[in-house]
């Protein structure tokens, strides 16, 4: 097959990388959305450790 | 958040990992010459083997991970493998997208069915795509890790086996690069052996920003429990109840399922 002309090359190369940052993209989003949550633990957990300190406090 | 005693070395990681990728792109574009054959189009050739080669690369990592939990018995070598295997299965499927778009412009075809560097990659792609659905379908974690550990070194083993069965066929439209890069020009090989070494600090990159999130995930929720027993035993003891079903004491509970 011969090659091809560049405006036509030109769709098939940025598909690729576009899609290969697509994926990357929704994989780094992914991780950041279970990031989100893990910190949202972390201030959960800081909450508890601080009512259990109070109530050891007033105890 | 304690973030520099959880990522050690993940910030230069993914430094380095933009600049060498990024560096190596704006070669492929700007300093690599177009191919006399396939003329732009090449251009992907930069993205999809460094892709294949991280992926294959990836999976066998997988199995020698696998290899050091079944040997051990610790925990962190069984989520190394499972983290190494489930980022190659990504960059699999990006080989095998960015791979079909490559051959419809330069073949005219999405995908050759009688090309065997397409097909083994496939079934390489089938058989670790089974991992994820054969690991969670065991609930004992401690079976769980070692089955995946077991299906992990085996299919480990099938990626080198399946590389030597597909050089020795005769291939049909899809070239064979690796062996044969001295055939490149000097700028072009620079620029691939740039790609490829990017590709690999992405992926070792993502491996390691993975582990750490799982990591912090299970020590989370260890904490968790640690707490909540905690503020159990400090709660005065409740009144006995009517019913003689058994209660699970704090010892008998089952242990929670460890979620990777």
């Amino acid at each position: 097959m011969p090659a091809l002309p560049l405006h036509e090359a030109g769709k098939y190369v940025a598909g690729a990388y576009i899609v290969f940052l697509a994926l990357i993209l929704i994989y780094v989003a992914i991780m950041a959305a279970r990031l989100g949550r893990l910190q949202r633990d972390i201030v959960e957990l800081s909450e508890l450790v601080d009512r259990a300190d109070l109530g050891n406090d007033e105890r | 958040m304690h973030g520099k005693a959880l990522r050690p070395g993940l910030k230069p990681l993914a430094l380095a990992t933009v600049l060498t990728l990024g560096g190596a792109y704006v070669l492929a574009f700007f300093y690599a010459p177009n191919d006399a054959d396939q003329g732009f189009v090449q251009k992907i050739f930069y993205l999809h083997v460094p892709l294949a080669i991280c992926a294959l690369g990836g999976f066998i990592a997988g199995g020698v991970m696998a290899i050091g939990y079944l040997r051990t018995g610790e925990q962190r070598w069984d989520l190394r493998s499972y983290v190494a295997i489930h980022l190659s299965l990504i960059f699999a499927v990006a080989t095998l997208i960015t791979g079909s778009i490559w051959a419809r412009a330069s073949w005219g075809h999405w995908w050759v069915w009688q090309e065997p560097t397409l097909v083994s990659f496939l079934i390489i792609f089938l058989l670790y795509a089974c991992y994820q659905p054969m690991r969670f379908a065991i609930e004992d974690p401690e079976r769980q890790a070692r089955y995946a550990a077991v299906f992990a070194v085996v299919a480990g083993a099938f990626v080198p086996l399946n590389f030597l069965a597909v050089r020795l066929a005769n291939p049909l439209v899809h070239p064979r690069l690796l062996g044969s890069t001295g055939s490149l020009p000097p700028s072009m090989e620079l620029t691939f052996v740039i790609a490829m070494v990017g590709m690999a600090l992405l992926w070792v990159t993502l491996w390691k920003y993975e582990i750490t999130a799982k990591q912090t995930s299970m020590q989370l929720r260890a904490l968790k429990r640690r707490l909540a027993e905690r503020a159990e035993m400090t709660l005065p003891a409740p009144a006995p109840r009517r019913s003689s079903a058994p209660r699970p004491t704090p010892a008998a509970r089952p242990a929670e399922p460890v979620e990777l």
